[in-house]
């Protein structure tokens, strides 16, 4: 996929600068080039990447990218943070009327899985205890009552159907059948439709008129391209839809239409089709649909494994320490060996933002640990609560029982002053401790 | 029905949202306007609504500005012409197709492109060109299937060589080889379920059917054809490449044209793993296909007839 990298794209605009700092407008630009051409290539509708490009450059220009531990990783997490607030974070759940029969209306364009779709919404409510009915509409397409017919007998469910007579009759019939039957939810499946067939539209609109589902649900195809956006729309206008089905997410598509839909219908997305079994059906989580979008599920995931694999005890106890400023050389030291706990130094570095290029290897990165574990021990303990007695002399000394040179000493002492200026900008922000490199 | 008629019936689906691209694209291309930067940004969006994604885009925009430059045009007009030129360049693999005697077609994709009414329309299409013509129900998995070709073999007044629901797709497709030499039919056409190019047995199962065509059907002309979606976006080159690894594809039907959707996305595909696009599909009914032309693809796409 073209953007399978983004991360490392991302990475390497950022390499310039140092690992951490302030963003230039310059940086975020180029960055957000790579971040539209991914978009783009998930199939989110232009129109929607440029406002959202448009709105994180501003968000990400403005002061919160201070506090960011490394530039790279900040814009990863602001436009995520973007991507899931425009998918809406809550999931969302089917309405029930509150006098029974509850009726569900599916509508959408030929191929999107309604058939499919209908069966596995009533297996899933057939599981829940509910009794459902299914009503076969599609009087259009050859075998697809049939095919609604099998469907419903693999799960032991009813059909309602009258072959190929007047759909909008047989849906109005369905409900009073439904009552007698005392089944709790109808499920409508209806022929697929194209949104400017304006008779079939008619059509749909008038079984809507006939039966006021309690739930129009459009079922939409994952791997819809840029147009769903015009039939997201077209179908909300004209019948005026309650939430959205997205189907054949078990493909490796991005799935940027969901966003799409989502964006210009403002409808909640409340289940997924997720294979071929009839039981391959899941309520749609929201926040994990934005980083399949943006592709970078795996950078997310190791952000967040930094996050929680920073041992919480010891997290707490540096917490204290930074409170009462006594955050020293040894805590620094304690961090190091931290790190190695979240496994090759290599890994973190790379999702830290750190030019991999620049670090010759993963062993020579190891080496440097090394070294500063060494300088580190071959100091004092009152060196390594207070490093500001650490003159000339001591330096030379260290230096030397570490087998390293002044500069090396130095350099570290710079880092450790750096950091601890960095977690102090850290303290308030109670959530989630980050590594101070 | 002729070409024109059915260029008319595409121009007119084009033209029935008034609020899509085809209506910026006569302002953009307007004649005389000027190349300027809102020429290029309004082009670029033109050309990603289409579906043609964003860096096949940048590459057809580039080619356009070098163009403009090398030829010193000034209006919209002239770019529009060397942008039709790029783009029908780009697709220059597709070509008309013929079918020899005997041909045997395998019909592939995803589900939910349109393969059996695909299949129904092409049986019609040969049909009607005095071919004899038969169909192979090789889609065992999907209810009712079987029963939804069987409805179009009968439009067609074609034979259906068809197994029980849930039989080995592999048998189905050697009974009908079989079948279609015994009776010296001139096109068999294969149905299979769709499958998501991401499952791996799925695929191995296309695989093994179409080694079983392969082997016993040499001396037809073997075609593998790849259904697309016109709506579909981006991963339509993952499906391309995935069903190509398994069964090799030589061809592409492009179907649910008369949509809104453009079917950009074929460009990139013709371009980057030369597959010819054989058809367009613009209908449910049993006429509605059509042989691909690149150029009037082209035009039809930015509504410049």
């Amino acid at each position: 996929m073209a953007f399978e990298g983004l991360s490392q794209k991302l990475q390497n605009i950022f390499k310039k600068l140092t690992g951490r700092g302030k963003l230039s407008e310059n940086d975020i630009k180029e960055a957000m080039r790579e971040v539209r051409i991914a978009l783009l290539e998930a199939d989110v509708n232009y129109t929607i990447v440029k406002d959202f490009i448009k709105k994180v450059t501003e968000r990400a220009i403005g002061a919160e990218i201070l506090q960011s531990l490394t530039p790279g990783q900040q814009v990863i997490k602001i436009v995520n943070e973007e991507l899931t607030a425009l998918m809406g974070s809550t999931q969302s759940k089917l309405t029930v009327s509150p006098k029974p029969p509850t009726i569900i209306l599916l509508c959408g364009l030929q191929g999107a899985g309604k058939t499919t779709m209908a069966a596995k919404l009533a297996g899933y409510l057939q599981k829940q205890g509910k009794k459902p009915l299914l009503v076969g509409c599609d009087i259009y397409r050859p075998a697809a009552i049939d095919q609604l017919k099998v469907l419903a007998s693999q799960l032991q469910v009813p059909v309602f159907e009258r072959g190929t007579a007047d759909p909008v009759e047989t849906a109005y019939l369905s409900v009073d059948y439904a009552i007698h039957k005392l089944a709790d939810t109808v499920i409508v499946d209806t022929a697929g439709r194209l949104h400017i067939d304006e008779q079939m539209m008619q059509e749909i609109v008038a079984i809507r008129d006939k039966i006021k589902p309690t739930e129009i649900l459009l079922t939409i195809d994952a791997m819809t391209g840029q147009d769903a956006v015009n039939v997201a729309k077209a179908f909300n206008d004209s019948i005026g839809i309650d939430g959205v089905i997205v189907t054949k997410l078990d493909g490796d598509t991005r799935g940027g239409a969901a966003l799409s839909v989502k964006a210009v219908t403002g409808k909640p997305i409340k289940f997924a089709g997720t294979g071929e079994k009839l039981s391959d059906i899941e309520p749609f989580h929201p926040d994990r649909m934005a980083s399949r979008i943006l592709g970078m599920g795996d950078v997310l995931t190791l952000i967040e494994k930094a996050q929680s694999e920073f041992d919480e005890k010891s997290a707490a106890e540096l917490e204290k320490k930074l409170q009462s400023n006594r955050f020293d050389l040894n805590d620094f030291l304690d961090q190091f060996k931290q790190i190695r706990k979240m496994g090759g130094i290599g890994s973190i570095m790379g999702m830290m933002g750190v030019d991999k290029s620049k670090m010759t290897s993963e062993e020579d990165a190891e080496k440097q640990m090394k070294r500063t574990e060494a300088i580190i021990q071959s100091m004092t303990m009152k060196e390594r609560h207070n490093p500001q007695i650490l003159d000339g002399s001591r330096r030379k000394r260290i230096a030397a029982g570490s087998g390293t040179t002044v500069t090396d000493v130095n350099r570290l002492i710079n880092q450790f002053e750096q950091s601890k200026k960095m977690m102090k900008m850290f303290r308030n922000k109670k959530k989630g401790f980050k590594m101070p490199f | 029905m002729g070409e024109n008629g059915f260029w008319a019936k595409l121009y007119k689906g084009l033209t029935k949202t008034r609020e899509s691209l085809a209506d910026k694209l006569s302002s953009l291309f307007g004649g005389a306007g000027e190349l300027d930067d809102d020429f290029f940004e309004e082009l670029e969006m033109i050309l990603i609504s289409a579906d043609i994604g964003a860096v096949t885009t940048e590459r057809i925009i580039e080619a356009l500005r070098d163009e403009i430059k090398k030829e010193k045009m000034k209006t919209a007009d002239e770019a529009r012409e060397a942008l039709v030129r790029i783009i029908t360049e780009m697709m220059s693999t597709s070509e008309p197709y013929e079918p020899k005697k005997p041909t045997v077609i395998l019909i592939v994709g995803v589900n939910g492109v349109g393969k059996t009414t695909v299949i129904g329309k092409l049986g019609n299409l040969y049909k009607s060109e005095g071919l004899s013509v038969m169909f192979a129900a090789g889609d065992t998995f999907r209810a009712a299937a079987v029963e939804q070709l069987g409805i179009w073999a009968e439009r067609v007044g074609a034979p259906c060589v068809k197994h029980q629901e849930g039989s080995d797709s592999a048998a189905v497709i050697f009974d009908a080889v079989r079948s279609a030499k015994a009776k010296k039919t001139d096109v068999l056409i294969c149905d299979t379920a769709g499958r998501l190019h991401n499952k791996h047995n799925l695929m191995e199962e296309l695989r093994k059917i179409n080694s079983v065509i392969e082997k016993e059907y040499p001396e037809a002309d073997r075609q593998v054809w790849l259904a697309l979606d016109a709506t579909t976006g981006q991963n339509a080159v993952a499906q391309a490449k995935a069903f190509a690894a398994v069964s090799g594809i030589n061809g592409i039907v492009l179907n649910k044209m008369d949509g809104t959707a453009k079917g950009g996305i074929v460009i990139s595909i013709c371009n980057e793993m030369e597959i010819p696009v054989r058809y367009i599909g613009v209908g449910e009914g049993i006429d509605d296909i059509r042989p691909f032309d690149a150029t009037e693809f082209c035009r039809a796409m930015i509504k410049t007839a």
